[in-house]
């Protein structure tokens, strides 16, 4: 297989992939947001406290979040063919990934926004605020740096997925990979194809570190990837060095 | 302008009952800096909470500025728009600061502003003015991770202020802080109490703070307050606990009198205002032609007044120093006298 042959299968896949990443990226994001918020707003001693939602809520998110993937997206065919009229392509593997999605990306807001130190609630409430601003004031903005690295996380998580709903029917670099690499020997192909996997996730991590980062005017916000950095890295600036630069 | 009445607050955890407050009726009169000072687990910071009602008492309840913020809607968790728009009143400053770290100095401030629904124009020119109040003018666009303690609570004086509030809630305000920042952060809520006339409600668990600030203190144990009113009268008040803990004067008198000495009669004598003035241990042993001996002493300032505590030794029993302990009493001074067996006084 000549590399114009690859390039030629690559480029379209490439883009089916990111397409149902997309899709399932925004939907898990406009529907684990909220959800996540309510797990700690309804949960005992929240702001809205109601242990019937929380309970519900909980068991529902438990529930996508042990199902296999692989299994739920062949549970899923009818819903699928329901919202996106087919079961093939990476616009009907959308529908599975996003599902799958919202929950995993749930429970990471749900922990991003309990960390927001209960001090801040206390102060805000002080100040006469009412539920909806301590939420829109408060929670949100301070939990923002943590929300967007549980989004990074959600995104690659979703990349992964995507290869396996590209085993069954959903395109994508996924479905190369196997029908090319795997069942018609191409070894080079498939390497080369999970070469470009390392380079679309590694950008995806690196953009997701920045905008946590720069969001981020704590000061302690260390990215999973700093580790390999670190080297590179300028010494941390001290308190000192804060104060007298400002 | 704060009154509790009967505030109770009982915790239920399944088979345990704790009474974090037990019947604390505490009078907080307009312009005064009142300071609640106790160990902890005494129930001060229940109490703070429950006068904006963070906590909501068990029973008993809370005026603050004429409105018995008990009677509003809500819960815990959630309140009320009455009590909401009453807690606009209240401004309160926390030991941790509670700043939000994704917001500008300045836009914390705005903070309450934007819940009273104040203009963009007016927020920024009233958080300038405040932040120029607490000394913090250049730091307007700094985040608050680069503030030191100080800095961080002087801007969290000067979001409890921007609501224009009568009463200001201060819970532990400078105990996270070192003693210098500490003196200076005390210093500025000295001030604004007397510059905006604002009444101060505090708690801590340092005397120094009832010291150095306190118009009045109120002294609690296991829920209960067990002594309060104005400084100046329980300093007055020879069994004052309170007055007691802010002049440690140790066990210096509590030495037994050996037998070559006879027996002897330890006098404790407090002195205010204009008291020290005048030479009275020299007066007394010229007069009466009696050896003092001065165990210990010391002298405060004290709620802006100076103040003097002197732990004497003289000769005889008590019944052969009544005229010169007479003498004491008719020059102004409070004269208490030590049971020597304990140092307390009888």
């Amino acid at each position: 297989m000549t590399w114009d042959q690859m390039q030629e299968l690559m480029w379209p896949a490439t883009w089916e992939t990111l397409g149902m990443v997309g899709i399932a990226g925004l939907a898990s994001l406009a529907i684990g947001l909220p959800v996540g918020l309510l797990l700690v707003l309804t949960d005992k001693d929240g702001l809205l406290q109601n242990l019937a939602v929380s309970r519900v809520l909980g068991a529902v998110v438990n529930l996508g979040r042990s199902i296999p993937f692989v299994i739920l997206m062949v549970a899923l065919l009818p819903v699928t063919r329901a919202v996106a009229g087919t079961t093939l392509g990476w616009q009907a593997a959308s529908v599975p990934l996003a599902i799958g999605a919202i929950p995993f990306y749930a429970r990471l807001v749900e922990t991003s926004v309990r960390e927001v130190d209960g001090g801040l609630v206390e102060a805000l409430k002080s100040m006469g605020a009412s539920t909806g601003t301590i939420v829109r004031k408060t929670l949100l903005p301070e939990a923002l740096p943590s929300l967007v690295a549980s989004a990074t996380t959600t995104v690659i998580a979703l990349i992964g997925y995507s290869a396996m709903a590209g085993t069954v029917g959903g395109g994508g670099l996924g479905n190369l990979a196997i029908t090319y690499g795997y069942l018609r020997f191409e070894t080079a192909f498939m390497w080369v194809i999970v070469a470009e996997l390392v380079v679309i996730v590694t950008a995806i991590q690196l953009l997701g570190d920045f905008a946590a980062r720069r969001l981020s005017h704590r000061g302690d916000y260390r990215s999973p990837l700093s580790f390999f950095r670190s080297a590179a890295a300028k010494p941390k600036d001290t308190e000192e060095d804060l104060l007298s630069s400002h | 302008m704060i009154t509790t009445k009967g505030l109770t607050k009982v915790y239920r955890s399944q088979d345990r009952e704790v009474r974090a407050l037990d019947d604390v009726d505490l009078h907080v009169r307009q312009g005064e800096v009142f300071g609640v000072v106790g160990t902890s687990g005494a129930g001060k910071s229940t109490l703070i909470r429950c006068v904006n009602l963070l906590e909501r008492p068990t029973s008993g309840t809370v005026t603050v500025d004429g409105v018995d913020l008990t009677a509003l809607s809500g819960s815990e968790q959630r309140a009320g728009r009455d009590l909401r728009a009453a807690r606009q009143r209240i401004g309160m400053v926390f030991q941790h600061f509670n700043l939000l770290s994704s917001r500008t100095v300045q836009q914390n401030v705005e903070l309450p502003l934007e819940i009273t629904g104040l203009d963009r124009r007016e927020r920024r020119r009233r958080a300038a003015e405040l932040l120029d109040l607490v000394g913090l003018g250049d730091k307007a666009r700094s985040y608050p991770a680069q503030l030191s303690g100080g800095q961080k609570q002087r801007v969290g004086i000067a979001r409890a202020l921007a609501g224009d509030p009568k009463v200001l809630l201060s819970d532990e305000a400078t105990s996270a802080l070192d003693p210098e920042t500490t003196r200076s952060i005390l210093k500025l809520l000295r001030e604004l109490n007397q510059q905006l006339g604002l009444t101060i409600l505090l708690i801590t668990h340092e005397m120094d703070v009832i010291k150095s600030v306190c118009d009045s203190a109120a002294l609690m144990r296991g829920g209960r307050v067990v002594e309060s009113g104005q400084l100046t009268d329980l300093l007055a008040d020879g069994h004052s606990r309170i007055a007691r803990d802010l002049f440690p004067l140790g066990d210096l008198g509590a030495r037994t009198a050996t037998p070559e000495e006879g027996e002897r009669t330890v006098l404790e004598i407090t002195f205010q205002g204009d008291a020290p003035a005048q030479p009275f241990v020299s007066q007394l042993a010229r007069t009466y032609q009696i050896d003092i001996n001065i165990l210990g002493a010391a002298v405060e300032t004290i709620a802006g007044r100076l103040v003097g505590r002197m732990r004497v030794e003289l000769p005889g029993s008590h019944t052969d120093n009544v005229v010169p302990i007479g003498y004491l009493r008719q020059q102004g001074l409070q004269v208490d006298v030590l049971d020597p067996s304990n140092g307390a006084a009888a």
